[in-house]
């Protein structure tokens, strides 16, 4: 379980979701986004094709999260989620808050 | 480091468990770091014995990782001399798991949908809703420090 940070070609920030992502660690993504926030990243991916499950807690840490990268004039998409990770942002509506992409590459193609 | 967590499962029909088969019960210390061992074990015991379905374990996960959150963070005040007891009753059409705080409780009639539009900006408040939408049923008792949880098997 963890979280781990990459670069793409195309100069995405690229954010792997690893296990769950729960009130346990979601200070930890909140953390490691706002370090990329303030060292000048402006274009971020949150990708969950290797995540288990989120709680409302974690659903809350992207909607912290999303805001922190609005103000400082970025994008953040997301990618990766299987049937039952998209049916908890449609439950809660968070579908249409988020850009989401179906695979990291769709969505790093949408930047 | 020996786990914290304290199970104990029956595999026979069990006083008050209402015929079930199997009863679990599980006492976990106030901390969120221990959510996710819990939810591990009583899945796996939910789960054995059952033909395996995907959305069944999913929705147990999440319900029973934030019925814990509620419970430890919200109910216990995540006091370290406070504890989080789950008893599931597992059957072989539903599973029933109640989770009880040792907090004053709440009154769940009192939270509010978190879809309306100007909601949607909030990091909190979706935890009820979620698990409403999870789940076939759900009740509190008269305190409101215990919920109760029911899924039926596919």
């Amino acid at each position: 379980m963890g979280f781990s940070q990459t670069k793409d070609a195309s100069g995405v920030a690229v954010v792997q979701v690893e296990g769950q992502l729960i009130v346990g660690n979601r200070q930890e993504l909140k953390d490691l986004v706002q370090a990329a926030v303030a060292g000048g990243e402006r274009r971020i991916l949150i990708d969950f094709s290797r995540t288990g499950y989120i709680d409302s807690s974690g659903l809350g840490a992207l909607v912290s999260i999303s805001k922190r990268i609005r103000e400082a004039g970025g994008e953040l998409r997301l990618s990766g989620l299987n049937e039952d990770l998209r049916s908890l942002f449609e439950l809660t509506k968070l579908d249409t808050l988020f850009a989401i992409a179906g695979t990291p590459q769709q969505a790093l193609a949408s930047f | 480091m020996p786990s914290p967590l304290r199970l104990c499962v029956r595999r026979s029909p069990a006083p008050g468990a209402g015929g079930a088969a199997t009863l679990v019960t599980l006492q976990l210390p106030s901390e969120v770091g221990c959510i996710e061992e819990a939810v591990e074990l009583v899945t796996r015991h939910c789960l054995a014995g059952h033909a395996s379905c995907r959305r069944t374990r999913f929705r147990l996960q999440v319900v029973l990782s934030e019925a814990l959150s509620n419970a430890i963070v919200r109910g216990n005040g995540e006091d370290g001399r406070k504890s989080v007891h789950v008893r599931a009753e597992l059957r072989a059409d539903a599973i029933q798991l109640v989770v009880t705080d040792e907090g004053p409780g709440f009154d769940p009639t009192a939270v509010p949908e978190p879809i309306r539009p100007e909601q949607l900006d909030e990091a909190n408040g979706r935890g009820l809703y979620l698990i409403r939408k999870l789940v076939d049923a759900v009740q509190f008792n008269e305190q409101g420090n215990s919920i109760c949880m029911t899924l039926r098997r596919p």
